[in-house]
């Protein structure tokens, strides 16, 4: 008896180095499990914030431009030849530039939208014609992406969008402190435009909100209903199983199969416009009810029974058992549940591309029908974009992107930290 | 628009004649010797307003849905009376064009004056029909409201009124989640049906060659277009198959460290970056994979004689691993906390070392769970569109090989789907079958992993 004893103690013994070292690999892998997706997040913000900083600023052009009376017509404002100022002006620069080749390449260091923003400061204030001042004009996104070192000076000029000669134009320029980076605001303030260096992300943004717009004042009234008649009402039979089934098979559903119905019921049935925010929004409310309904009937159930036998117990009815008292205490899960699922919606895009927002829209969106796009369909055009200084753009969209989706989440955990009650 | 005065006027309404229910409830009930009020003067108030509310909001539904058919047959029959008997094909031609007329969004100036005419009196039609329903709304809400009105006694049983009004509210929202999904199945099962008319389901689920052109001459090479769904659902694995072999690991393994090993305060650090990572809109992850993995991934192949696709599926599959990673390790932790502490203390008392707890008894318990867990993740993978639509490939190959471009059943609807499209030709249809075939394959994992891990969830509770 003692000699098995010992013999299994030594076994055991024996072991016991494999063993351990076995639990420390296992411990190991979890760590690097772990690690390694931190890793990535880390990548993921690394390579986009490292792409995307610079589009912040931008290239800007300070040339002195004379308002020609000759050449500006006051009652013919807006048909006047604004682009032959800025070429003038740059003449006088350079006024060792003679050849039309080379004037057509130093034209070309001025963005095509220069001339409508000397057009709007005119409209704007007819008292500028005639005197000479000057004048802050965006640059071509050539010369922005040299300046930023996107395009590396020492390759061979034909491997390079930007010319020996154009190059030493705008060192010139940058010398005379006439070309420098300032703050892009253009980015903020414009709608999409072929030109980088004209477009921004205001119009995406204003779509994006009308969307969420409609999708909150949907989705959160009908949640909460739905999640108060399946918690508090609805009887325990084949109908409410039937309910809550698809609950949550709808959650899982794949986002693309919302927009195949979007396009299917909302656009070719009902005739809705395209494009339009009502339509997102409303394919964007099916898609998160079941996100906000499962939410909300958590929030509802962690609610003790004892209040609303309380309230019961002195005469209130049902529904003001729960209108008075349970949705009172339930309210801020269920609008942390909200937050996310809008969370949720701002960054989706598959559906939305299948009803059609995905257009190349310039203007900024006014009204819940007018054509729009939204800030993810916009991060998925432009990356589509070939010009290098869509790259960056895209990469600033992104973090403005995410800065709103981590102010949503940030609300979500302190509504959560601060109304958390443990009953 | 008369729209928004009839809204305010509607609210006015609404909100005067809670006020009226309300006053003469008080004033029924303060005459001498009447019974007492039988619910909260309020209550009265409501069941008017309420009573004002419904009918004029039918009305509207009714007559927003049914008014521009009737008022476009009207005006087209006007039309065809004077002119020719047209073909179908044809008076949907006319029917668009004469909505194009009327929303002003025709710049030609050669217009048929017979259209013009017809876009004048639909116009004016249109106008009259909106104040009719205006006046037939305002009308139908004081009439109901005052109906209801009248039959203000203490006796009345408002409350009970109002309240069974609300639960059919109630019972109404929740059954959105199933019209939704009948919605759904419906649209793209009708869609679907009309492309297998057209293309043979067998061919679709079993033919090998997926190029859905369909040619402008009946004569040119490959007219037809073919419409074998076996490359792209090929295709949509092998990016599934890479994804869940990134997830799946680095999911469990980060589930099992975290509530088996690490600290409370790792545990409350760790995990809300994780779920970042599950927060991250897809399209960024796109951009990602194109901008960042995907020339590594290219220039890592060169370096090692290999020639990678810049649009590889390993590319697409590796991201959307990352995109996973947080799905598979939230539902298994939650998975693995489940699991009784007994279960562990005896593993323990027989003197197993953690990782073999780990393996030989939380693991096998939690198992059913955690299998629902990457039924779950898998599902999302399938059905993930915005990575595989920036990183993965267009052309449908029929090929084993990672490093080549794949496509997939999501990309192929995005591509169909997006610019204009005709719905009878077989090309936009095919779109709703692959929905269809996407629809049905979510459908079935959803289901079996929700059953597994309810399952599951009842077994230790």
């Amino acid at each position: 008896m003692t000699r098995q004893n010992k013999s299994t103690m030594e076994m055991v013994q024996r072991g016991l180095a494999r063993r351990h070292r076995r639990e420390k690999i296992f411990r190991f892998l979890g760590m690097a499990a772990v690690t390694t997706s931190i890793l990535f997040l880390l990548l993921l913000f690394g390579s986009i914030i490292a792409n995307g900083w610079s589009a912040f600023r931008q290239a800007e052009l300070s040339l002195e431009v004379s308002f020609d009376q000759e050449l500006l017509d006051v009652d013919n404002l807006r048909d006047a030849n604004y682009a032959l100022l800025i070429k003038r002006s740059l003449r006088e620069f350079f006024p060792q530039v003679e050849k039309r080749r080379d004037l057509r390449h130093l034209y070309k260091l001025v963005s095509s939208g220069a001339a409508f923003e000397l057009q709007a400061m005119v409209m704007a204030d007819p008292s500028l014609i005639g005197t000479r001042r000057l004048v802050t004009l965006p640059a071509d996104d050539e010369v922005d992406m040299l300046l930023k070192g996107y395009i590396p000076r020492d390759v061979p000029e034909s491997e390079r969008r930007v010319s020996d000669q154009q190059i030493r134009w705008i060192d010139e320029l940058v010398a005379a402190s006439r070309l420098k980076l300032g703050w892009n605001t253009t980015f903020f303030t414009a709608g999409d435009s072929r030109e980088p260096e004209l477009s921004g992300i205001r119009g995406a943004v204003a779509g994006s909100l009308f969307t969420l717009l409609v999708t909150l004042l949907l989705s959160f009234p009908i949640g909460v209903a739905a999640a108060v008649y399946l918690e508090e009402f609805a009887p325990s039979n084949r109908w409410t199983d039937c309910i809550e089934v698809n609950i949550n098979n709808l959650a899982a559903v794949p986002s693309i199969v919302f927009g195949l119905l979007g396009l299917a019921v909302f656009l070719n049935v009902l005739g809705m416009p395209r494009s339009a925010p009502l339509v997102g929004g409303l394919v964007l409310t099916l898609m998160t009810l079941p996100t906000i309904i499962i939410a909300s009937r958590a929030s509802l159930k962690s609610v003790p029974p004892s209040i609303r036998e309380a309230a019961l117990g002195i005469g209130a009815s049902r529904m003001e058992t729960i209108s008075h008292h349970v949705l009172p205490l339930a309210m801020p899960g269920m609008l942390t549940g909200t937050i996310i699922g809008m969370a949720q919606a701002l960054g989706e895009t598959a559906p939305l591309l299948m009803i059609g927002m995905v257009a190349f829209i310039v203007d900024v969106p006014g009204g819940l029908t007018d054509p729009a796009t939204v800030l993810p369909v916009q991060i998925y055009l432009w990356a589509d974009s070939p010009e290098r200084a869509f790259v960056e753009r895209t990469s600033a969209a992104i973090m403005v992107l995410l800065t709103f989706l981590i102010m949503m989440n940030g609300t979500a955990v302190f509504l959560r930290k601060k109304f958390e009650q443990r009953w | 628009m008369s729209l928004n005065p009839l809204l305010v006027a509607t609210l006015i309404l609404v909100s005067s004649a809670f006020w009226l229910g309300k006053k003469k409830a008080l004033a029924v009930a303060g005459q001498a010797g009447s019974p007492r009020l039988h619910s909260r003067p309020g209550y009265y108030g409501m069941i008017v307003a309420l009573w004002c509310a419904i009918p004029s909001l039918l009305i509207f539904a009714a007559w927003q849905s049914c008014a521009d058919t009737i008022l476009t047959n009207l005006v087209m029959g006007s039309i065809s009376a004077a002119g020719e008997a047209l073909d179908p094909a044809q008076l949907r031609l006319r029917v668009s064009d004469l909505h194009n007329l009327v929303s002003g969004k025709v710049f030609s100036t050669d217009i048929d004056p017979l259209m013009q005419k017809a876009a004048q009196r639909y116009q004016a039609m249109e106008r009259l029909s909106t104040m009719a329903m205006g006046v037939t709304i305002l009308a139908a809400a004081i009439i109901s409201g005052a109906l209801v009105y009248t039959r203000i006694r203490p006796a009345m049983r408002a409350r009970n009124q109002v309240e069974k009004i609300v639960e059919l509210g109630l019972i109404l929202c929740s059954t959105i989640a199933v019209v939704t999904t009948l919605g759904i199945v419906l649209s793209v099962l009708f869609e679907a049906l009309r492309f297998f008319q057209q293309v043979p389901l067998t061919d679709f689920l079993f033919g090998t060659r997926w190029s859905p052109q369909i040619a402008l001459r009946a004569d040119q090479a490959g007219s037809s277009g073919s419409f074998g769904a076996i490359p792209v659902l090929a295709g949509t694995l092998m990016i599934s198959a890479i994804a869940m072999s990134v997830a799946v690991p680095i999911g469990l393994m980060a589930a099992i460290y975290l509530s088996e090993y690490a600290g409370r305060r790792t545990r409350a650090m760790v995990k809300p970056l994780m779920e970042i990572l599950a927060g991250v809109p897809t399209v960024v992850y796109g951009f990602f994979a194109a901008l960042i993995v995907a020339p590594l991934l290219r220039k890592a192949g060169v370096s090692l004689g290999l020639s990678v696709s810049s649009e590889s599926a390993l590319a697409a599959g590796l991201v959307m691993g990352v995109m996973i990673i947080p799905f598979v390790s939230s539902l298994s932790d939650d998975v693995i906390n489940a699991v009784p502490q007994s279960l562990r203390e005896g593993s323990y008392g027989l003197g197993a070392t953690k990782s073999e707890t780990i393996t030989s008894v939380i693991l096998p318990a939690a198992l059913p769970g955690i299998v629902g867990s990457i039924l779950l993740a898998a599902s999302r993978a399938i059905g993930e569109t915005m990575i595989v639509v920036m990183a993965a490939g267009l052309s449908a190959n029929l090929t084993a090989n990672p490093l080549q471009a794949v496509t997939t059943v999501t990309v192929q609807i995005v591509t169909l789907l997006v610019g204009d499209q005709e719905f009878d030709s077989p090309k936009t249809l095919a779109a709703f079958a692959l929905g269809l075939l996407l629809f049905v394959i979510t459908l079935c994992l959803n289901v079996v992993a929700l059953y597994v891990v309810r399952k599951y969830r009842e077994e230790y509770e």
